[in-house]
């Protein structure tokens, strides 16, 4: 690390502000960004390379594609949202979560179910299949159109071979796609586990 | 064509590898990213590394522009104070030569006060010697004369009775009186 930053160093320090600023300052605030930026920006960075490897001939498949890395990637998200809010509302949490304020009481026999299952249910396992099923979604579509390709230019006569044309253009177009699709979801990843997190620190639901 | 695209997939399941990707999906995701990598490598990068060198350069100016500022504000930093204390030292030297003139001024003057003061003291003594000197000179001249006068008028006159005496005193001390008035005129 130098004070006058070389093209390397340019890069890297483009990245780190992008997410510091966009994604951990930006949900959380200064304070408490700092706090939780360490966890988020490895995050970031490690969900962009297990998604990138999507889109590297000769492993043609993310690390997110399997089911796996996500598991982990979302429980990880979860017990940090819930350290955190148990940590600064100690005892309070699950009130506040549950039976957020200034709702009349019999609608607690509605609300909270619908709360537990929202807060303590869904985001994990939304986490885990978005960020899943997008790169299964991508590795298919690429794997669709370079086996199409294949089969086109290889085991059709010539009307047909065209298509591989086609198909492989598609499969170009679906590799820039992919190349989007993992930074765009490693963001999203991100972003919504500092926002979990700055909601159960948040004193009031 | 579908029996053919079947054959082809039972010909991939028939030897399943999990580590090691299709080989059609190698060759032809290599290809795409060889495209990406073309135009990166044509495009892309040449843009981003210029902008990145320029900003850099930016920067390094800067910083560089901002340390010969700041060399500068302490280099006349340095001269102010050189300048201050070069006044103060000279104010000092100034006090100091002012204090030492105005003591040797006063311890002239007393010198020359004592010196005058001595020289009238002398002067007055000498007259007041002088005159009485004169007035001795004088007086002892004048009384020999009058004591002549005097017994010359008493042994004249009868010296019997108390009257004709004391008139003769008495008529002396007018002569007398009358002697000087006419020495005053």
């Amino acid at each position: 690390m130098k004070l006058i930053p070389g093209r390397g160093q340019s890069i890297l320090e483009f990245g780190y502000g992008f997410v510091r600023d966009q994604i951990v300052v930006g949900a959380l605030g200064e304070k408490d960004g700092k706090r939780f930026e360490p966890l988020l920006i490895t995050m970031f960075f490690f969900i962009v390379g297990m998604n990138i490897t999507g889109i590297i001939p000769g492993i043609n498949l993310a690390g997110s594609a399997t089911a796996g890395l996500p598991i982990v990637l979302a429980l990880v998200a979860y017990v940090v949202f819930m350290y955190a809010g148990i940590k600064k509302h100690p005892g309070a949490f699950f009130k506040n979560s549950l039976f957020p304020s200034g709702v009349p009481w019999p609608l607690y026999l509605i609300v909270t179910p619908i709360e537990f299952i929202s807060t303590f249910l869904l985001r994990p396992i939304t986490l885990f299949v978005r960020l899943l099923m997008n790169m299964v979604a991508g590795h298919m579509l690429l794997v669709l159109c370079f086996s199409a390709t294949q089969f086109f230019f290889f085991s059709t006569d010539l009307p047909f071979t065209l298509f591989g044309a086609g198909t492989l253009a598609f499969g170009f177009v679906f590799t820039l796609f992919e190349l989007l699709v993992a930074v765009l979801q490693a963001y999203v990843f991100t972003y919504l586990t500092a926002v979990y997190i700055q909601l159960a620190l948040a004193e009031e639901h | 064509m579908l029996s053919a695209l079947l054959a082809a997939a039972e010909e991939e399941a028939s030897s399943p590898n999990p580590l090691i990707p299709a080989v059609y999906d190698i060759i032809w995701s290599a290809v795409c990213f060889a495209i990406i990598l073309v135009f990166f490598v044509w495009k892309f990068l040449p843009a981003i590394r210029k902008t990145l060198d320029a900003r850099a350069e930016a920067i390094e100016g800067g910083i560089k522009k901002a340390e010969v500022a700041q060399a500068e504000a302490a280099a006349a930093l340095a001269q102010y104070q050189d300048q201050l204390a070069e006044g103060r030292a000279e104010a000092a030297k100034i006090r100091e030569q002012a204090r030492a003139d105005g003591g040797k001024i006063i311890a002239e003057l007393k010198e020359q006060a004592s010196v005058e003061a001595a020289r009238i003291t002398a002067a007055a003594q000498a007259q007041i010697e002088a005159e009485r000197q004169a007035a001795l000179t004088s007086l002892r001249a004048e009384v020999g004369s009058l004591a002549i006068d005097l017994a010359s008028g008493v042994i004249g006159q009868s010296l019997s009775d108390d009257k004709k005496a004391s008139a003769l005193v008495d008529q002396f001390l007018s002569d007398l009186e009358s002697d000087e008035k006419a020495q005053a005129k």
